[in-house]
């Protein structure tokens, strides 16, 4: 059939976004050798429009939604939530870092083209309608982000989380790939929608034991991305290791996309075995929540303990899984943008308070920082009040729905303990609450510097999205609610 | 907009421009704070007349969509449980104002900022009709009064704030579950919308599910009013947080909790309410009880005060749990009584501190020769909160006595001791302050009261005097809520047949009792 090798027009138009990120990432690589050493920020800027454009893209894809590529990907309401959600993400990473690497002076200038490749990937994850090519754009998105975890070379923390990040990653990788090969074997496609007819179908089904078996090595490759328990250990010393921004992006932007990945396999390919993988995500749900939340309580290390409150929020999203229904699905969407938002912002404060070198990350560093600099803390605690759940912000909304959905599907037991959980959390957020309002600044504090305005504009975005998402949620939770539905259908 | 919202509005407008107000200039952030916090008390003065005239209906309603889905709307309005919870918040704020007016030097307009923003807090918690949006005012009263400990309070504050945010929230998330398992239930968060299902038989609540939601509830209420064994945050918060923190915290946040109690707990789980209320009292009793002995032994004026509220809440709880007219009504005017002379008890204490800087009892003695008009407004307090006749709180007391005779005599019998108890301690606590030698240090710097320091207390003394002696402005609308509260609360309860005759008690005679009325 070699009419069928060329794709039709609105083939092409469906993966325009990504067409678009990887044409600006390789611009973007091949304009950074030509640049004086001082102009290297061109290619940040230069990234930065890429994005835009490629948020246009997603736009424009949007007006065709469907297959292509012989169902290799789909665009729906699912996949262009997600492409928005890690493209806004790139963007204000973006933002984040121009002052940011100007600032640690590493030796280059990629780190852009690396951020726009590694969105590239994490689009692709959320369109890929199929194991392959949902496992390309898994390793585009890891790998780039590898890289930019051990991007400071001279910095030996920032080496340990590149390596890390690498080793344990690949490994994770490794395992999905072991399962897409499996249910390869089992089923004879790699088709998430064919799959799922197939395992639906009794009398063709393969035994439950294979189908599992793939279910699970797939799952721990993506518990591996999103660090749940117990393959979380990992998040903490690469978030921590990793430059600020990319920590940020980190723990939104590939953990998005991972998540969009196991809603997409689970509720498409594997749905109908739902009553195999419940108990499961249930105990990790609760595992990931409660390891998250009681090793955070100790940390004095801001970006430690923010990585372990990014282990918690994931256990919350899984609970969300574990819903296992259209409203679970959608709850997942909205959690991660409220989180996305709220993650940045936290981390675009840690960018601002750690200066240069990074080495004021330590708990009391935030002492008296209210005095010191009443905007950025005004800012900080309207994130940790979200990420606490307080209402009025998008934290709490998200957790609501969470909670809500897993409610509406009995998962009595996980929302009690769930919510007891996020309780426990509040005490770790209380704690930089209090460093930085009821401490008075330690002698010797340096004076306050000027926010820069990249940071000063993330942190603004993000603070108002937040509280967007808490006080008028309706808009993005209807675009979630027509997603989820959509990623249903058979 | 009508003027209920406007008076939630008002102060939340307060707050954000307090917040924009330059730093250096602190006089500008108390006068828009007084200006504003004054201007809501006169304009929720006009929310009484109407809703006197008739009390069992919901007025100034306002119902609007916040989001569509889930449904979640803007439903306030008062009644006759509400207004005079929401005047008492109006009319503490200004209070508040001005006792904080030289006592707070440092960091003066985030403090007066969090002041107005809690007072929007507390006025929403008990206008809010719909679940959803109660949950919300609720949790948002938390933050302000976690910054108002934490950053302006004494030497153990951040221990205090946190153990204080940490209790409300781990119980207000049990609520959370319980009304988001409503909603599901039944499809809204809407109160009357909930109560009109339950009458028309729409919605049948098992009992299982009746008695955990109403756990689910209770538990979140019970912390915040503080029942015993659920206080231990009240004396750390009380005695840490500075005076217009501790008025608030005591006069207005703790009856967010009983309020649930009444508006939330009893008409919504009638069946669940009766079966437990026989557990719930003796609860209430212990800490009527506990509270007064632990109260006796305080060698600090905050935390004695703070204790003796454990043992005034527990009457609110007892008056609620009888299930009976006058129980109810002696519980809310108790509540209200209790934020009157609790408030006026923090606020003298607080001035006595401002001079003496101490709170110890034993730093004091004789303060009654060095500022006799101070002395004479304490012992009026004092009187007050002891339960004297012709004084607010004797009011509130003897109806709850009332109440709990018709039910069973020994809760009365109890109850009565936590009354000869409070006279014990206060009166013991009054000779000590203010009799005796006057030490060296309280003739040196114990002073009069100042005009601004009458100003914020006339009001609350003369509301004692006002509140004991002419009820009849203060009861009708009450008992008229309430006499529908406790007809709600005999929907259902016909599954109170199926109890066990062990278990066959006070609560089932509550029920006859409420029959036969």
């Amino acid at each position: 059939m070699p009419a069928d090798f060329i794709p039709s027009t609105q083939d092409l138009l469906r993966l325009l976004p990504e067409a678009v990120l990887v044409a600006a990432g390789t611009i973007g690589l091949v304009l950074e050798p030509l640049l004086r050493d001082s102009r290297k920020r061109v290619t940040g800027v230069f990234s930065l429009a890429g994005l835009i454009v490629a948020l246009w893209a997603v736009v424009v894809s949007r007006a065709y939604p469907g297959t292509a590529f012989r169902n290799m990907i789909v665009v729906d309401g699912f996949a262009t939530f997600f492409r928005t959600l890690v493209i806004a993400v790139g963007i204000l990473t973006v933002i984040l870092s121009l002052h940011y690497i100007q600032r640690e002076r590493p030796e280059s200038g990629e780190f852009y083209p690396l951020l726009v490749f590694s969105v590239a990937g994490q689009c692709l994850m959320a369109v890929g309608n199929e194991l392959i090519v949902i496992f390309i754009g898994l390793e585009i998105s890891s790998i780039a982000s590898y890289i930019l975890a051990g991007y400071l070379r001279d910095d030996p923390r920032s080496n340990e989380s590149g390596l890390k990040y690498f080793l344990l990653g690949s490994f994770a990788t490794a395992f999905f790939l072991y399962g897409v090969a499996w249910i390869y074997g089992a089923t004879g496609t790699t088709n998430l929608r064919e799959i799922g007819d197939i395992i639906a179908k009794p009398e063709i089904r393969p035994p439950l034991v294979i189908v599992g078996t793939s279910a699970a090595l797939m799952l721990v490759g993506l518990a591996f991305k999103v660090a749940a328990a117990p393959f979380q250990i990992w998040a903490a010393d690469v978030y921590q290791g990793a430059p600020a921004p990319v920590t940020a992006f980190l723990a939104a932007g590939p953990k998005a996309a991972a998540f969009a990945v196991m809603v997409r396999i689970l509720m498409v390919a594997f749905d109908p075995i739902g009553a195999a993988w419940e108990p499961l995500l249930w105990i990790v749900a609760l595992a990931t929540m409660t390891i998250g939340n009681f090793a955070a309580l100790v940390q004095d290390n801001i970006k430690r303990l923010l990585a372990y409150s990014s282990i918690a929020h994931a256990g919350y999203v899984l609970v969300a899984v574990t819903a296992h229904s259209d409203a679970g699905s959608a709850a997942v969407m909205f959690y991660l943008a409220a989180y996305a938002f709220m993650n940045v912002g936290a981390f675009a404060v840690v960018t601002h308070v750690a200066r240069a070198g990074e080495r004021r990350l330590s708990l009391s560093d935030f002492a008296g920082l209210a005095r010191r600099e009443p905007a950025v803390a005004g800012l900080f605690t309207i994130f940790l009040l979200s990420l606490i759940g307080i209402p009025l912000t998008g934290g709490f909304f998200g957790k609501f729905y969470i909670f809500k959905a897993a409610l509406e599907s009995r998962l009595y037991l996980l929302t009690i303990l769930g919510l007891l959980n996020s309780a426990v959390a509040a005490y770790y957020y209380l704690r930089v609450l209090v460093a930085m309002y009821f401490h008075e600044p330690a002698a010797g504090t340096v004076e306050a510097m000027p926010v820069t305005p990249g940071v000063s504009f993330v942190l603004w975005f993000s603070a108002g999205a937040t509280l967007l998402l808490g006080i008028f949620p309706t808009l993005v939770l209807q675009f979630a609610d027509q997603g989820a539905s959509l990623a249903l259908v058979r | 907009m009508n003027l209920l919202d406007l008076i939630l509005l008002l102060p939340a407008a307060g707050f954000l421009a307090v917040l924009l107000l330059p730093r250096r200039n602190p006089g500008a952030a108390r006068g828009v704070a007084l200006a504003v916090s004054l201007a809501v008390f006169v304009l929720s003065l006009a929310l009484a007349a109407p809703v006197w005239k008739d009390g069992s209906t919901m007025q100034f309603v306002t119902d609007a969509d916040w989001i569509e889905s889930p449904a979640i709307r803007y439903h306030v309005g008062v009644d006759g449980l509400g207004i005079w919870l929401v005047l008492l918040a109006t009319l503490l704020t200004p209070v508040c104002v001005l006792v904080s007016w030289r006592h707070i030097d440092r960091r003066v307009k985030e403090f007066y900022a969090f002041l107005l923003l809690l007072e929007v807090g507390l006025i929403g918690v008990f206008v809010a009709l719909d679940l959803f949006l109660f949950y919300v005012f609720w949790e948002v009263s938390l933050v302000p009064m976690y910054f108002l400990i934490g950053i302006w309070g004494h030497e153990r504050r951040i221990y205090a704030a946190v153990k204080f945010f940490l209790y409300t929230m781990a119980g207000s998330v049990l609520m959370l579950a319980c009304i988001i398992y409503l909603y599901n239930r039944t499809g809204t968060f809407d109160y009357t919308s909930l109560l009109a299902m339950i009458n028309a038989g729409d919605l049948i609540l098992s009992r299982p599910e009746q008695l955990l939601l109403f756990l689910g509830f209770f538990i979140a209420f019970a912390i915040k009013v503080p029942l015993f064994p659920l206080h231990t945050w009240l004396p750390d918060a009380h005695v840490e947080a500075p005076t217009a923190g501790s008025i608030m915290l005591a006069s207005v946040m703790l009856k967010m909790g009983t309020y649930g109690l009444v508006r939330f707990a009893l008409p919504m789980f009638p069946t669940a309410a009766r079966e437990f209320a026989w557990w719930i009292v003796i609860l209430a009793i212990i800490g009527i009880i506990y509270g007064a002995l632990v109260a006796m032994v305080q060698p600090n004026m905050k935390k004695l005060v703070a204790y003796s509220s454990v043992s005034h809440l527990g009457f609110v709880v007892l008056g609620i749990f009888t299930f009976t007219q006058a129980g109810l009504d002696g519980a809310v005017y108790q509540m209200l009584n209790h934020g009157i002379s609790t408030g006026a008890l923090f606020l003298l204490v607080g001035y006595l501190y401002e001079r003496r800087h101490s709170l110890e009892i034993a730093d004091f003695g004789g303060v009654a020769t060095a500022a006799p008009n101070l002395s004479t407004v304490f012992m009026i307090t004092m009187l007050a909160s002891i339960g004297l006749p012709m004084l607010n709180n004797f009011v509130g007391e003897f109806l709850v006595l009332v109440g709990s005779a018709q039910v069973d005599f020994r809760w009365t019998v109890f109850a009565a001791i936590g009354v000869i108890l409070s006279a014990c301690y206060m009166l013991w606590l009054y000779q000590r302050v203010f009799f005796g030698e006057t030490p060296e240090k309280v003739r040196e710097k114990v002073y009069d009261l100042r005009p601004r320091e009458w100003a914020a207390a006339i009001p609350l003394v003369a509301l004692m005097v006002w509140m004991g002696t002419v009820t009849k402005t203060f009861l009708p609308p009450v008992s008229a809520r309430n006499a529908e509260i406790l007809r709600q609360t005999t929907v259902n309860a016909e599954f109170l047949v199926e109890a066990p005759p062990g278990a066959r008690g006070a609560a089932a005679e509550a029920v006859e009792v409420a029959d036969a009325r």
